[in-house]
């Protein structure tokens, strides 16, 4: 409490938004971090991470801009508002580190990820297992016999949906990208 | 101009364009190049100390006590891990570093050759930044850029690792110039934040000034708007250990150092204020205690350089990102603007309920019989040295608390503790440093004598430059925090919290060829001191103290800033189980 009544909540200027309202919600956000590629910029922040106990749900990197040297790593990560609050500062506090967005609070965004299922199975089973990769619009990329490779893109709650589907019907292997995500429009 | 040479050359060559003039440092197979480079030149001293982790110190020593980083030379493998303690010390107190180590040749690296350690690795969690340079081409360009990084923003240490063939091969030397680097932290504040903590200043009832080693930082400018700043107001001004000096202790102002050792009248004003602004310093848990219970009722506002300070641990009304220079600057030019208003009655209320709170004496001992009180003998050191260019470092325990409440402090750069990191080893080899940076002036290392046992090799340093540092040692034969933390917290039980086997100090300086003086008796103690300080060389002064003095006032763990331990008190059971587990 204030004993001078001065306004919480109000929005900094700043670079950061540094007057959050605290809560003690777990939040999921999607972190959008724009890193000069150089050796061991990702052990920096997988390290910031570790190091001060933060979670990470999940974690994509790849270089963006070759000749600009630049790599962007797509970060999902769970914490209460401060928590979040203190990872893009501790992010931003890293040298190689030019930018870090928060896509969940920044405005609307897309988000996508890649998976390839490997399911196992003859018969209804099999038949099954293609009709339902059809409705979700899962390519076929490698096909046996007894097996199938799907395919899939989609926002993770998409992709989570089809493995619980596959499950039952011989699920045996699983690779995902993890998520990559962009804010829309402009 | 750009120009041709060898690795090594490069090295030394850029260490001289950033105004390099002195290097810690100790040799071995993979910075042999550039130690021969370090032969052939006379415009940087090198100082060959004794261990790794006292030459990292040791230029911590020199960077707190000038503001310039401190430049460390150190080989691969064990000398690097040697440094590791002395990097983190300075990334937890936020000290301006370079640190050079060599490294193995890059066509060896990752086949365990030997004396070879993943530098990089192991120090990327307590450097700011550090860096593999494996193109000599690139070496004079990232030490450019260490320079940079280890000084701007909030200040750290920064580490660049040098195969050895980086060293011997020839490139082309990228000269120093205006910083190309990204890394550019801003350093005003925002002027609509500033103005509303103005507005807030106008109005306070309860203010004070919290204040932190970020105003030593940002330098001496900094001071200065700071004092400006609290005589306009008539703001009470509490400091953290990192920051004593940039207010004057003898300042009217003063309430002394707060926190888990802070005084009384600091550790109410802040319980009770209703109006906190914190200056460069970070509510680490030695300052708030329990957070649930720390200053309830009042405003919080925060400047700092560094936004991941700011809602770390305190949630703050008013926060500022910026230097604390720049932002003072601005804060006095709005409050100046708009009438250099302040709720005088109330502050001069508030000032009441504080002389009431000072009228306490929190610090007040009684030196009588026969044993030296720790706190008598820094009463004498302090009356004694107040009249010399004096620096002050300290090893990590009581006796450092003490120093901390004892000594006073008129101007910043003048105090180098280990605040963050509490390292014991720190201070012999910090006070090594800051003699170099200052010949002549009078340099203390305030010590437990087990602390100073943890980098006593470096008499071997402060002899060989003839460096006249002045160590001098509280003897309690205890490892003192830890046992009065034990008879607070466990009982009385004190497991292995005795310095058994202590060295004859006064011998062990006669065998490296300094001074040393032994004083066991209050009534000796002024003369022992003057023998001390007259000396002109280093000496090891053995003050046989009260064995089992605690430290007062103190905050519990587990406890708020209203519920302090004050001397005298019963120890016992004071901690319930919930603030054991805290440290
Ligand atoms: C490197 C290191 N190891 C252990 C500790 C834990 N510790 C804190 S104070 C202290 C005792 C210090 O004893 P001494 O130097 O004699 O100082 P005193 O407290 O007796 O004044 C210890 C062991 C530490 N701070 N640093
Ligand atoms: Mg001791």
């Amino acid at each position: 409490m204030s004993a001078l009544k001065i306004k919480k909540g109000s929005t900094s200027h700043s670079a950061y938004n540094l007057r959050p309202n605290f809560s003690d919600v777990i939040e999921r956000h999607t972190l959008a971090v724009l890193v000069e590629n150089e050796p061991g910029v990702l052990a920096r922040v997988i390290g910031l991470f570790s190091g001060r106990g933060y979670n990470i749900d999940s974690l994509t990197v790849a270089e963006v801009d070759h000749t600009g040297h630049r790599s962007r790593i797509t970060i999902v990560t769970s914490g209460t508002p401060q928590v979040i609050e203190q990872i893009k500062a501790q992010l931003g506090r890293i040298v190689p580190v030019h930018e870090v967005h928060d896509l969940t609070v920044e405005g609307p965004s897309v988000e996508r990820e890649l998976a390839m299922f490997k399911v196992s199975g003859t018969g209804d089973k099999r038949v099954e297992a293609l009709r339902l990769a059809d409705i979700f619009r899962a390519n076929v990329v490698d096909s046996t016999l007894e097996s199938f490779v799907f395919e899939i893109t989609g926002a993770p709650d998409k992709i989570d949906a089809f493995a619980d589907l596959m499950r039952p019907l011989g699920l045996t292997d699983v690779a995902r990208t993890g998520v990559a995500a962009l804010p829309r429009g402009d | 101009m750009t120009r041709k040479m060898t690795g090594a050359k490069m090295i030394v060559q850029a260490l001289i364009d950033q105004g390099v003039d002195t290097v810690f440092g100790y040799p071995g197979g993979a910075v042999l190049p550039i130690y021969d480079e370090v032969f052939q030149q006379n415009s940087i001293k090198h100082i060959l100390v004794r261990h790794e982790q006292g030459a990292v110190h040791a230029a911590e020593g020199y960077a707190r006590s000038t503001g310039k980083p401190g430049v460390v030379l150190v080989t691969s493998g064990p000398g690097a891990t040697n440094a590791v303690t002395g990097l983190t010390d300075a990334l937890l107190d936020s000290i301006p570093l370079v640190v050079l180590t060599g490294q193995v040749p890059t066509f060896m690296i990752g086949s365990d050759a030997f004396q070879e350690a993943d530098t990089v690795g192991i120090t990327r969690p307590c450097t700011k930044h550090n860096w593999l340079v494996k193109e000599t081409d690139k070496l004079g360009g990232v030490l450019h850029e260490a320079f940079h990084v280890a000084t701007s923003g909030r200040p750290g240490p920064v580490l660049i690792d040098i195969p050895k063939d980086v060293q011997f091969a020839t490139g082309t030397y990228e000269p120093k110039k205006p910083s190309v680097s990204h890394y550019q932290p801003p350093l005003k504040g925002d002027m609509e934040s500033i103005t509303e903590l103005v507005a807030a200043m106008e109005t306070a009832k309860r203010p004070v000034f919290y204040t932190g080693g970020g105003v030593v930082n940002s330098g001496p400018a900094a001071s200065q708007l700071l004092r400006e700043l609290v005589e306009a107001t008539g703001f009470p001004i509490t400091s953290t250990l990192m920051g004593l000096g940039c207010y004057p202790a003898s300042g009217e102002k003063w309430l002394g150092m707060l926190g888990m050792h802070g005084l009384y009248e600091a550790n109410m004003a802040m319980h009770d204020c209703d109006l906190m602004i914190n200056i460069g310093a970070r509510f680490d848990d030695r300052i708030t205690g329990v957070v649930d219970m720390f200053s309830p009722k009042s405003t919080k506002a925060h400047i700092d350089i560094d936004p991941s300070s700011i809602n770390k641990i305190i949630r703050v009304d008013i926060p500022i990102v910026g230097d604390v220079g720049h932002v003072l600057e601005d804060m006095l030019k709005v409050w100046k603007s708009r009438g250099r208003k302040t709720n005088s009655e109330a502050v001069a209320k508030w000032w009441k309920q504080i002389d009431e709170w000072r009228s306490i004496d929190c610090l007040k001992f009684e030196q009588n019989g026969k044993v030296i009180k720790p706190q008598h003998a820094l009463a004498r050191l302090e009356a004694l040295t107040k009249k010399y260019d004096r620096y002050i470092t300290t090893e990590v325990g009581q006796h450092q608390m003490w120093a901390a409440q004892y000594l006073g402090f008129e101007d910043p750069n003048r105090w180098m503790t280990s605040g963050g990191l509490g390292t014991m080893g720190y201070g012999f080899p910090a006070s090594i440093g800051v003699q170099m940076a200052h010949p002549d002036a009078l340099v203390i290392n305030v010590a437990g004598e087990a602390s100073w046992l943890m980098n006593m090799q470096e008499m071997g340093t402060a002899m060989q430059y003839n460096l006249p540092v002045k160590q001098f040692i509280l003897n309690n034969e205890r490892l003192g925090m830890v046992r009065q933390w034990q008879e607070l917290l466990h009982g009385e039980r004190y497991s292995q919290s005795w310095s058994e086997s202590l060295p004859d100090f006064v011998k062990l300086a006669e065998a490296f060829g300094a001074k040393g003086i032994l004083c066991s008796d209050p009534d000796d103690l002024d003369d022992a001191i003057m023998e001390m300080l007259t000396y002109d060389g280093p000496v090891i002064f053995d003050c046989l103290v009260e064995k089992h003095e605690n430290c007062f006032p103190m905050i519990p763990s587990g406890k708020a800033h209203n519920d302090m331990m004050l001397a005298g008190v019963d120890t016992q059971g004071v901690i319930d189980a919930k603030g054991s587990v805290l440290v």
